[in-house]
């Protein structure tokens, strides 16, 4: 395979899709914190850094 | 663990290395800098042999106590590096005001002054007050003391030895022509060495951390340290014309020069001066505002998008160059989308101080991080925007470009900075308080008055010069020579300088704060929450009782 | 779905995981923008002209890089009307092509030099240079009085040869050995440079700082300086092909 015909190749997988894998990689990752379960983690981790106020 | 005696002679050798490239060097310059790292090993061998027994900090630590020695040195570097950084920053903005002042010499015209700015600020002054904040936040966050205590001091001499040899470098010559990255092939070496040990220090730490889980702001410092060397290594890849001299050739020419370069320094702003402050920003504003971050589940999308998008921004400052047009278009496309993640980001500390906004007006440190946070959306989203083709054909090799970089670099790094150093200082040297609020107050506005100078002066003088060039007459001549446009900006320049002025005026407020804030002096001074608030006088007033002619009988 | 929320508790408690996530994520975009270029045969096309800087002009080069002219001067032509009428044609990605390290530069605090060669004379650059304010009142440029003070000393340019060979600069064996005699004979009107100017077409031979008694770091600036843009023709066929078949030009 010439460099030419492969560089064809990974331009229309670029565009069309490696384009939509990417951007529903993005969506789902994006959409991922915000599942039910993970609200009480995240307070936890929001709050964990006022557990030590003595700042010794 | 390394005894006295190894270190010594590690040391000794280290000397023996220095002297010996010392006499070998092909050039004036490399010369200079061996005897520099000769001078270092020599500090480094009486500290050890006159005793300073660093083992019992380091081999017998009170695991109760943070490591926090590290973090003194880092924050008074960071004041230090970060005066000498404005201080060239005046100076070359005067330079260009008036030429005079290049004062005639090879060491101290513009060409060698402008990356002695560019350093200093960003990696001496940034880079310390990085490092100084990681280490403080990755104790605190993970509730451990930190990991290899003896790296954890190579790694902020090593940094500063770093930054000497850098520093000298571009005032005698030694540069490899590349942007935000002019140190040498050797410099380039031995920052490797030191950044391998601090990733050592923040991910040991990480790992003996008693907390379950990593505090996003350590997700952004450890992406800004993974990929700065990542960058660092692949955009420093050099051939040294000789092993004993300064000069090397970068493997990479042109066209693919160019790409990695920007890759290089595009990137340098989106992890070392963004990912890695943003992480200063995630520990330091909910600790000051004394609440929890707005949205952590804004913060993990927050940092995904943000390292993922950043990388591919680069090629915007190739644009209409040789560069292919597919890269110049993929480039332009990840800069509008970086949007997004910025504006999450900036949200996401603003709206931390939500229910605390009265502190805005009363807490001068909390209004220095909300400055920071909006000269922070300001330029993430000017960036995108001059990243479009149309407007970047005006804008590229303009000023505009120049008032860009400062409005992030003043505004946000420069403040987020301060905002953090102010909170350090009476924590790490057990003080009530600061010497001085109302000098913060002080700064505040130096700060932000030097910059809205600074950034519209840059841009009326990027504006103007973009349209001079492109100006036809009626004729179908070009109306402009090229100095005329120099001679045009003349003004604007002053004022540059005027804004520069400011800032570091406001700076050196800082340092006497913090000088006197270690000292243990305490400034009299009227407190700043100075608007009373009287319990008894919140009430409305009662009118006596209405006395209304009561309707006489009549 | 617990299982899934077990391993992403794992991500976010793991710092080896969080690590090697975070390098995946940022190593995908410079992987797609950077490696084309290294494999794609038509980001440069070796035009008609081009060929590396004799000794002289990259020591020239070298001096240039070392005085910092990067941080005020582009070499780098947009193609619009205006840039291309004030500096010339639009820079082609071949002529950039043996540049160790590029010089496109950022910003234009002094006007683009892409195309700067035989433009002025060598009288008026070495004037310019010492006292830009002698030439252009109005310039903000520092003097380089000290350039032609210093003699000529970058190095042994055969060293320097080798070095710019070893990472795919095409010169020959000869050239890399005659480095240290070509560097003086092109500053030298009565050497004889025949075999200079065949091994290197266009080189320009003379004195160039008006001192023909001493090698200065002057006559290497100014060589450098004349031969900018003076290599490829770039209004000639071949020239214009390879700009056609460059992408999106």
């Amino acid at each position: 395979m010439s460099d030419h015909s492969t560089y064809e190749v990974l331009r229309h997988l670029a565009d069309s899709w490696g384009l939509l894998l990417m951007t529903v990689i993005f969506v789902g990752l994006s959409a991922w914190p915000f599942r039910p379960g993970a609200k009480p983690l995240n307070r936890e981790a929001a709050t964990s850094i006022f557990k030590d106020e003595s700042d010794v | 663990m390394v005894s006295a005696l190894s270190r010594s002679s590690l040391w000794l050798l280290s000397l023996l290395i220095a002297v010996v490239a010392y006499a070998l060097a092909v050039d004036t310059g490399f010369a200079i800098h061996m005897f520099i790292v000769a001078v270092a090993c020599i500090i480094g061998l009486v500290v050890t042999l006159r005793g300073v027994d660093l083992s019992k900090a380091i081999l017998a630590p009170d695991q109760g106590r943070y490591d926090d020695d590290p973090i003194r040195w880092g924050v008074i570097a960071t004041v230090f590096w970060g005066m000498a950084g404005f201080l060239a920053g005046l100076v070359i903005a005067l330079q260009l005001a008036l030429p005079v002042l290049n004062l005639g010499l090879e060491w101290t015209a513009f060409g060698r002054l402008r990356p002695l700015h560019t350093s200093a600020v960003i990696f001496a002054f940034g880079g310390n007050a990085l490092i100084a904040t990681s280490f403080y936040v990755v104790q605190r966050t993970c509730r451990a003391r930190l990991a290899f205590p003896g790296l954890a001091r190579f790694v902020f001499w090593g940094y500063q030895l770093f930054i000497v040899l850098a520093a000298t470098g571009y005032l005698l010559g030694i540069t490899q022509g590349k942007e935000y990255a002019e140190p040498e092939w050797y410099v380039d070496l031995w920052l490797t060495v030191v950044w391998v040990a601090y990733l050592a220090v923040f991910v040991g730490t990480i790992v003996k951390r008693t907390e379950p889980h990593i505090y996003v702001a350590n997700w952004f410092y450890l992406s800004f340290i993974i990929t700065v060397a990542m960058l660092h290594i692949v955009n420093n890849l050099n051939w040294p014309v000789s092993f004993t001299g300064s000069r090397s050739y970068p493997i990479f020419a042109g066209v693919q020069g160019a790409l990695v370069q920007w890759w290089y320094g595009h990137n340098a702003v989106g992890f070392f001066l963004t990912a890695g402050f943003l992480a200063m920003m995630y520990y330091f504003v909910p600790k000051q505002a004394e609440r929890p971050v707005f949205s952590y589940r804004l913060s993990i999308i927050h940092f995904w998008a943000l390292i993922f998008l950043y990388i591919w921004a680069g090629p915007h400052h190739l644009h209409y160059t040789a560069l292919p047009d597919w890269a110049q278009t993929l480039g332009m496309v990840f800069s509008i989308m970086l949007w997004m993640p910025s504006w999450g980001g900036m949200i996401n500390g603003l709206m931390t101080l939500n229910g605390a906004w009265d502190k805005v007006r009363t807490d001068p440190i909390i209004r220095m991080m909300v400055m920071a946070l909006a000269f922070y959306g300001m330029s993430t989203f000017e960036g995108p925007m001059m990243s479009i083709k149309s407007v970047n054909s005006l804008s590229h090799y303009t000023d505009w470009t120049i008032g860009h970089v400062h409005s992030g670099a003043l505004g946000w790094n420069g403040m987020i900075t301060f905002a953090s150093v102010y909170y350090l200082v009476p924590r790490l040297w057990n003080r009530s308080r600061l010497y001085s609020l109302r000098m913060v107050n002080w700064h505040f506005w130096l700060a932000t008055v030097g910059i809205v100078f600074y950034a519209s002066s840059m841009w009326v003088a990027g504006i103007t010069q973009g349209l001079m060039w492109r100006e036809y007459g009626a004729d179908g001549y070009l109306v402009n020579s090229f100095v005329e446009t120099v001679a045009a900006l003349k003004p604007m320049y002053f004022l540059r300088a005027f804004g520069g002025f400011l800032y570091l005026t406001g700076a050196v407020i800082m340092t006497i704060n913090v000088w006197r804030t270690i000292l243990g002096h305490l400034r009299e001074e009227a407190p700043m929450a100075d608007t009373a608030f009287d319990p008894e006088k919140d009430r409305p007033v009662v009118q006596p009782a209405p006395v209304h002619a009561a309707p006489v009988a009549a | 779905m617990t299982t899934i929320v077990e391993k992403h508790k794992k991500l976010e408690r793991n710092v080896t995981l969080l690590g090697v996530a975070a390098f995946v994520a940022v190593i995908i975009g410079g992987i797609v923008e950077i490696a084309p270029l290294f494999w794609i045969d038509n980001t440069i096309e070796k035009v008609e002209g081009m060929r590396p800087y004799t000794p002289l002009e990259q020591a020239g080069r070298d001096i240039y890089i070392r005085e910092g002219c990067y941080n005020c001067h582009s070499q780098m032509i947009r193609p619009f009307r205006d840039e291309v009428e004030r500096y010339g044609h639009y820079s082609l990605a071949a002529e950039s092509m043996y540049d160790h390290p590029f010089q496109w530069g950022s910003k234009r605090t002094g006007p683009d030099l892409a195309r700067v060669g035989m433009r002025y004379s060598d009288e008026w650059q070495v004037q310019h240079l010492k006292d830009p304010r002698a030439l252009v009142p109005e310039s903000i440029m520092p003097g380089y009085a000290h350039l032609a003070e210093h003699d000529l000393n970058m190095g042994d340019m055969t060293a320097t040869l080798r070095t710019l060979y070893q990472i795919g600069v095409p010169y020959s064996q000869d050239d890399i050995a005659k480095a240290n005699d070509d560097l003086k004979a092109q500053a030298d009107p009565s050497a004889d440079a025949s075999d200079l100017q065949k091994r290197y077409p266009k080189a320009q031979v003379r004195d160039f700082d008006g001192d023909p008694a001493r090698l200065t770091e002057m006559d290497a600036l100014v060589a450098y300086l004349q031969m900018l843009g003076t290599l490829v023709d770039v209004n000639a066929p071949a020239a214009q092909e390879a700009l056609a078949k460059e992408k999106g030009r």
